[in-house]
């Protein structure tokens, strides 16, 4: 047999998908046909390739003595120490209130129904972006960075506990077998046995929350919860290019530095 | 009190030979005051007060209860703007995870062979990475004009940047045997990278695009906050006015949606891997 009919052989092998193929891309067209249909495409406005030409030379030449102005309350570095401050204090306060709430949601600490009751109420905290807790906890404490850390409070214990839950349910059992054969009470068996196994994961896990929620605290800004984002809003509303350069400039370092940090310490822990 | 010092400071061990051997600090000695010192720095500079919190927090529960029955009536007006949502993370999704494969491939390491180009899509992405999407919308907005297709680009946009990281960082991990084998038989790269290294990926990289897509409802689900379209102004607009039983319907719907992609999507997915 010749090398061509032996391939052509194994071509005719080949599982027949394209009617299958056929349907599945039709169908996905299909949605996209639907869904430009939604999004009028309307290009940009008239003005819209200045304002953007205006915002990229912005984020190169930023207004310096705003970007710089470590002295006072306004400045943008000001800012980011009280957008950090938001995110820091959400994710303690996040990852506090997560211990418990996992603990009694996992399966092998609590009767598995009242682990599905917790899972449940997890994760319907989980389905909420942060912006929608913010804006209803704006008509409790009223704006500012105190509705900011209990806005992220509470989206972070929808991530932390979830993940804090996988981690209570790999716990080895041996180990604290091992120390109850070996004597130890229980305080010992917490302390050798637990904690250990524990630790570093629940550490690792808040400490990448934390990085999400630098993030958010920009975003929550602008409903009005403290940091960053209401002078970023306000500063591009207002086409004032030079200072919304400057505290664009601001966040972009800020982040890279919080996810270099987090990723180093996360690095650690493992 | 000795059991709580020996929480940081373990009993030091006798060996049999007499040898005394201290074991290591634990590094909670430093780690719990500093943690500690930038809690309470945080709590002075946010004005956290838990007292606060006591006597306001019941406002929380008047705002929940008011949700209480949702006002169902209301659904006429939600389904719209609902429609749009879905339709812009889609149309964003789609725009993006396209985008997302050419950029992918000049970022990869066993592809790219100009550590230069790698370097600069690289340094872009993570800088564009840091704009969290209500930033880009905001700036959409004004770039594009209110509604849907600034949401759109936005979406668009943030999800080009986390696609190209996650769909490099799996090009990089790909199996080069059948690559090189076509290099060797003369196929260009893009060629050999087309027909070799791809339908390993097509799988994961469907995957990864339904992962974004689940994302991308929640994000757009915010988006109508500064104008860029979907169900978060009509939710903004509501809460304004504090008519709570609207708020109940529209948070509702959205948990239903959100579940329901979210179910659709893991069972794609799970036939994908």
């Amino acid at each position: 047999m010749s090398l061509n009919s032996r391939v052509n052989e194994q071509l005719s092998k080949q599982p027949k998908v394209l009617l299958k193929n056929t349907a599945i891309i039709v169908l996905n067209l299909l949605i996209l046909f639907l869904s430009t249909q939604y999004v009028e495409i309307k290009g940009l406005t008239e003005t819209g390739v200045d304002i953007a030409g205006a915002i990229i030379q912005s984020i190169f030449t930023p207004n310096l003595e705003f970007l710089l102005n470590f002295s006072t309350k306004g400045g943008v570095p000001y800012l980011l120490l009280e957008t950090a401050a938001i995110a820091f204090l959400g994710t303690i306060v996040g990852a506090i209130i997560s211990i418990p709430m996992a603990f009694l949601s996992s399966r092998n600490v609590v009767p598995s129904w009242v682990a599905h009751i917790g899972v449940a109420i997890i994760t319907v905290i989980r389905t909420f972006p942060a912006v929608v807790y913010g804006l209803m906890f704006i008509r409790v404490t009223g704006p500012g960075a105190f509705t900011g850390v209990l806005t992220l409070a509470i989206a972070s214990v929808g991530m932390i506990s979830k993940l804090y839950i996988e981690i209570i349910e790999e716990l080895d059992p041996g180990i604290i077998e091992a120390l109850d054969a070996a004597g130890c009470d229980r305080i010992q068996k917490i302390q050798y046995g637990i904690i250990p196994q524990l630790l570093s994961n629940f550490l690792s896990t808040a400490i990448y929350r934390f990085e999400i929620n630098v993030k958010y605290a920009t975003i929550l800004g602008m409903v009005g919860a403290g940091g960053i984002g209401a002078p970023l809003i306000f500063a591009i509303n207002a086409y004032r290019w030079k200072d919304a350069g400057a505290l664009l400039v601001g966040l972009i370092i800020f982040v890279l530095i919080v996810e270099a940090i987090s990723t180093q310490l996360r690095k650690k822990l493992a | 009190m000795e059991r709580i010092k020996r929480l940081f400071l373990p009993k030091p061990i006798t060996l049999s030979n007499g040898k005394v051997i201290q074991p290591k600090m634990s590094p909670a000695i430093y780690v719990v005051p500093i943690l500690t010192f930038m809690t309470l720095y945080s709590i002075q500079l946010t004005g956290f007060k838990l007292a606060t919190l006591f006597r306001r927090g019941y406002q929380f529960f008047v705002i929940l209860d008011g949700m209480i029955p949702p006002n169902f009536a209301y659904f006429e007006k939600v389904w719209e703007p609902l429609l749009a949502t879905i339709m812009m993370s889609i149309l964003g999704t789609v725009i993006g995870s396209l985008l997302a494969l050419p950029a992918a491939y000049i970022s990869s390491e066993n592809m790219m062979k100009s550590k230069f180009v790698k370097f600069i899509t690289k340094a872009f992405l993570s800088v564009v990475r840091t704009f969290p999407i209500l930033v880009l919308a905001l700036l959409f907005r004004i770039i594009f004009g209110i509604g849907a297709f600034a949401g759109t680009m936005a979406i668009g946009i943030f999800t080009f940047t986390i696609m190209t990281k996650m769909f490099y960082e799996l090009i990089d991990t790909a199996d080069m045997g059948p690559f090189e084998a076509l290099m060797s038989s003369g196929a260009s790269r893009i060629q050999a990278f087309w027909v070799a290294i791809m339908p390993q990926l097509w799988g994961q990289y469907f995957s990864l695009v339904l992962y974004n897509f689940e994302m991308n409802i929640r994000n757009a689900a915010i988006l109508g906050y500064v104008g860029a379209g979907g169900i978060g102004l009509i939710l903004n607009e509501r809460l304004g006015w504090r008519v709570y039983p609207d708020v109940g319907l529209i948070l509702l719907v959205m948990m239903i949606t959100v579940y329901m992609i979210e179910s659709l999507s893991r069972t794609i997915r799970k036939k994908l891997l």
